[in-house]
Parts: C-alpha cells; sequence; structure tokens
C-alpha cells in the first residue's frame, strides 16, 4: 500500500534553525530517502516553498483567491514523501525515522487511494 | 536533533511575537524584554524534562507575564506601582491567551514592536541595532560585529537609542487601516536599509555580515505571514529573496564585487530565485504596484536570463520607467539608462543621463555609465575625462579597478588606431 507521510512543523521554527542545523536534518533526511528508493520503496518527495507563497481559491458562486495558505494553524505542512509498503507499521517505522531527524513537529501517514506509478517518477 | 538546538530555534522563532504581546502588557520595553529572557531562562529549565508547550509562544507570553507582576508587586515596597490603567490588560487566562495569538489585533504587536525601532529621531543604523537586539534577538556582541564597531561602542549606542524611544512614548491603540499602512511601510524600509548593511558589504567583511541578509529575510517573512495581502511586502520579500540569490556568484576569491553580466549564473541559489519569482507574480495580482515590487520584478527580469545576452532589456526599460514615476529619483534615471544603452543605443542613454549632470556630479556611477557610452561611440577624449573623474569618486578599490580596465582599454584602442595611421 502506498502512504503519504506529510510533514507538519512550526515553520517559523524551521526558519530560525541555523544553517549547520538546517543541513543536518535535510542530509539525514536525504540519506534515508536514498536508502528508501533504493529498495524501491520511494515515490516523489516534495518539499513546499514557505507558506508566504501560497494562495487559496474558496470555493463559492465565485471562488475568491487569497492570500496565504489555506488555515492559519499553528503546524504548517511543509513537505511529503510518497512510500510504498508492505504494512501499515512499515510506514509508520519510516515516519519514525524521519521523525528522529528532527525530534518536533508531527508526520501524518496517509494512505493514498491512487495509486502513484514508483516506477513511472523513478 | 538535540532538545536544546530545538528549545533554541524555538526561543528565536517566539521572540518577537512574545515580546511585542508583552509590551503591550507592560508598556515598557525593558520590562517586557527582561520578563521575555526570565521566561526564556524557565523554558530552558523546564521543557527539556517536561516536554515543550504545545503552543511555545503563548506559554513564553503567560509565563513572561506572570513574572512580570510578580517583579512589579515585589517593587511595590520600594517605589510606587505603575498606574492602574497600564496594568489593566492582566486578567486574562492562558486558554484566552492561546485563542487571542490567532486574533488579528495581535498583528500589531509585532508591527507596533517594530515600528517602534524605527523611530524618526534615530539615525538608520541605530534603528537597525535596535530592530536587531530587541525583535531578532541578537546579542549585543553580535550586533557590534556585524556592525564592525566594538561591543561597547554598540552597546552605548542601543541604550541610548532605547532611552530616545522610551521619552518618545507610543500609541497602544490599535491602528487604523492608514496608520497600519504607514507603519508598514516605514518598517519595510528599515528591513530593507538592514538587508542592505548585510549585501553591500565587500571582502573580509561579507562574511560577518551575511547574517543581516538572513535576518532582514527572516523578519519580512514574519510581516508577510501577519499581513498576508500586502503586496509590497510580498516585494520586498521577493527583492531581498532575488538578491541574496546571487551571493555565491557576486564576490571574487579576493572579495571584491562582480558584477552582474560576468556573475556564474550556475551558482545562484535556484530555490530563493523560484520564492521571489512565485512572490513577485504573487504581488502583481493586487494590481497596486509599489517601489518594491517593481525593484523586485527587475530583479526577476536577470533572474530568469540564463545568460546576460538573454536579458529581457526592453522589459527592464519599462520597469524602470514605472519606478521612475513611483519614486523620482536620478540614480533611478541613471539605472534607467543601462537599459535604455542596451534597447536603444548609447547615444539615446546619453541623452537621457545629460540632465543628471548637476545632481550626480558627485556621483561615481554616473561618470562611470557617462564614460562607458562615450567610449561605445568612440569620443575617447570625453570618455577618457569621465572615467577619471569616476576614479576620483570611487568609493572601493574594486570601482577604481574596474574603470582602470576601462581607460586601459582606451589606450589600448587609441594605440590600435595610431599603429593603423602609422601603417596607412
Amino acid at each position: 500500500v502506498q502512504y503519504a507521510i506529510l510533514c507538519y512543523d512550526r515553520e517559523e521554527i524551521i526558519e530560525a534553525w541555523t544553517k549547520a542545523e538546517e543541513d543536518r536534518v535535510i542530509g539525514q533526511h536525504r540519506a534515508y530517502a536514498s536508502k528508501l528508493a533504493q529498495k524501491g520503496k520511494l515515490g516523489p518527495v516534495l518539499r513546499l516553498l514557505p507558506t508566504s507563497a501560497a494562495m487559496t481559491v474558496r470555493s463559492g458562486d465565485q471562488p475568491l483567491v487569497v492570500d496565504g495558505p489555506f488555515a492559519e494553524t499553528k503546524e504548517q505542512l511543509l513537505g511529503l514523501w510518497i512510500v510504498d509498503t508492505e504494512t501499515p507499521e512499515e510506514a509508520l517505522e519510516i515516519a519514525m525515522v524521519f521523525s528522529g531527524h528532527k525530534g518536533h513537529g508531527s508526520l501524518e501517514v496517509r494512505p493514498l487511494r491512487e495509486m502513484v506509478s514508483l516506477a513511472a517518477v523513478a | 536533533m538535540t532538545d536544546l538546538a530545538w528549545i533554541d530555534s524555538a526561543l528565536t522563532s517566539a521572540r518577537p511575537q512574545a515580546v511585542a504581546a508583552l509590551l503591550r502588557y507592560f508598556r515598557d520595553l525593558d520590562m517586557a524584554e527582561e520578563a521575555f529572557q526570565e521566561a526564556c531562562l524557565r523554558a530552558l529549565k523546564n521543557w527539556p524534562e517536561k516536554g515543550p508547550p504545545r503552543d511555545t509562544v503563548a506559554w513564553l507570553i503567560f509565563v513572561g507575564r506572570n513574572i512580570g507582576i510578580d517583579q512589579t508587586r515585589r517593587a511595590k515596597k520600594q517605589t510606587e506601582l505603575p498606574d492602574e490603567e497600564a496594568l489593566s490588560d492582566l486578567e486574562d487566562h492562558e486558554s484566552d491567551m492561546a485563542e487571542r495569538l490567532d486574533n488579528a489585533h495581535y498583528r500589531d504587536d509585532v508591527l507596533r514592536l517594530l515600528f517602534i525601532c524605527c523611530h524618526p529621531d534615530l539615525p538608520a543604523t541605530q534603528q537597525i541595532a535596535m530592530a536587531l537586539r530587541i525583535v531578532s534577538g541578537l546579542s549585543v556582541k553580535e550586533i557590534a560585529r556585524a556592525f564592525l564597531v566594538s561591543e561597547a561602542a554598540m552597546e552605548q549606542r542601543i541604550t541610548r537609542a532605547k532611552r530616545a524611544v522610551a521619552q518618545a512614548g507610543h500609541e497602544f491603540a490599535t491602528p487604523d487601516a492608514a496608520d497600519r499602512t504607514e507603519r508598514l511601510g516605514v518598517v519595510a524600509a528599515m528591513i530593507y536599509l538592514l538587508f542592505n548593511e548585510g549585501y553591500s558589504a565587500t571582502g573580509g567583511e561579507s562574511h560577518v555580515r551575511a547574517p543581516l541578509c538572513d535576518e532582514a529575510i527572516r523578519l519580512a517573512r514574519l510581516l508577510l505571514r501577519l499581513f498576508p495581502s500586502e503586496p509590497e511586502m510580498m516585494g520586498l520579500l521577493a527583492l531581498m529573496l532575488l538578491q541574496h540569490a546571487r551571493t555565491a556568484a557576486r564576490l571574487d576569491p579576493d572579495g571584491n564585487i562582480i558584477l552582474l553580466d560576468d556573475q556564474d549564473r550556475s551558482l545562484w541559489d535556484r530555490r530563493a530565485i523560484d520564492e521571489g519569482l512565485v512572490l513577485i507574480d504573487k504581488a502583481f495580482r493586487h494590481r497596486r504596484a509599489g517601489a518594491y515590487q517593481v525593484q523586485a520584478a527587475i530583479a526577476a527580469v536577470h533572474a530568469r536570463a540564463a545568460s546576460p545576452a538573454d536579458t529581457n532589456w526592453g522589459e527592464i526599460d519599462r520597469l524602470y520607467a514605472v519606478l521612475e514615476r513611483l519614486q523620482p529619483s536620478p540614480v533611478i534615471t541613471l539605472n534607467r539608462a543601462v537599459a535604455v544603452s542596451k534597447v536603444g543605443g548609447p547615444e539615446a542613454a546619453l541623452r537621457l543621463i545629460e540632465p543628471l549632470a548637476q545632481p550626480l556630479a558627485n556621483y561615481f556611477h554616473f561618470h562611470g555609465l557617462r564614460g562607458a557610452l562615450l567610449q561605445q561611440l568612440g569620443r575617447g577624449r570625453e570618455a577618457r575625462e569621465a572615467f577619471d573623474r569616476a576614479i576620483a569618486l570611487a568609493n572601493t578599490p574594486a570601482e577604481a579597478a574596474h574603470i582602470r580596465m576601462h581607460l586601459d582599454r582606451l589606450a589600448a584602442e587609441d594605440g590600435a588606431t595610431q599603429r593603423k595611421q602609422k601603417t596607412a
């Protein structure tokens, strides 16, 4: 089953990271992601630009475009990994490894309904 | 990540909002800062054991406020309590507080804090130093280093600035839309000055001053998150990102500035450029042009060009024409002349800058550009005069060296012409 691992954290805390901190976390993410990729378990990896770059379309008779992210929440969606695992436990384990790299924020593990072809994106 | 590194980032990121809220409660900058410092010390003690609170900012404000109240009560015996009205905002509870953090009026706290640093009586460098100390929380030592002055001198500067600000008194009522726009404009100008303090550094200074650029970008992001629909804030952030993206390409190993045309564009930071381009497109949807947006759009034209030859100079000329209307200044006309020379040739550009001879008589770049245009037109003697004038006005050895290169080229051309005449 394929899962999206959605990474949520406080954007302004991430922005306050020192360069060394950022390099360390991203480096660990990359190293682990490439291991998963070698096993054929990793699909697209997306890192999102800050929410200040976001726009939101609000549905209605006349859809409205507003600046900023969809919701003013404490934690923001910062990026996601798509993984392909046999069991939900395995997906959770992967999420735990990613979360161990920075130790805060949350990772939502969400099964995908439409499957992404891993071969197509590789 | 170690807990301490995380807590450090959390405290840094919470600072503007927490100090701003505490300032609203206490109406005293020193008291707000001290209460925040105390709250940070308690966070460092409590969070590693008990885990951080869900809402770190609310926790720091709540704890900081209690600390402030305690101190006021203790001081009561020695001195008189601040008047009741100044402390009237102290009755709510934590749940209420958490809700307030998302409240729209809360944005005005941060804006007020930044605006206070921009007191018009303070020289620009002191405004920036204040913002770095109070809003960003940089240590006096770090700020002194970035400004290339001694720690003692910077300490004195900041103390003096704080005193001036404290005497000025502040408006704590919620600003109306016009006030807000005005404050945002003043604060944006200070943030851009801060950025330029870092960006204009060359040589050995560039290393210590680069963090000023990062800090300016962080403050602009903070403001844009609080005021997500302000096109000029988008423009300012875009402008800084697009300029900052060139950092790795703009100094040679000796620390001299490499001009845009000669930069290795593969060294430009694509991620910063992408974000800048998105922001400028987003800003233009509002159809409320402003100086930062237009300057960012000009930087965007350069960022989109794979090589100098691919630059859309016509678009840059048009954008400078808009900027001239928004913000008439001889320097902007001079910059436009560069684009005009690429589109319409050196003669058109020369005509455009002739009226600037008086206002820019002592401006290095005026004589540099004029010399280059005259050189292109084959008016060697006049070009040499202009270049000589430019060298006399050069601010850095790199600027002088650049002009000398032109003079050498002129001399070489003269030599070639003379040889040709001899053989003829």
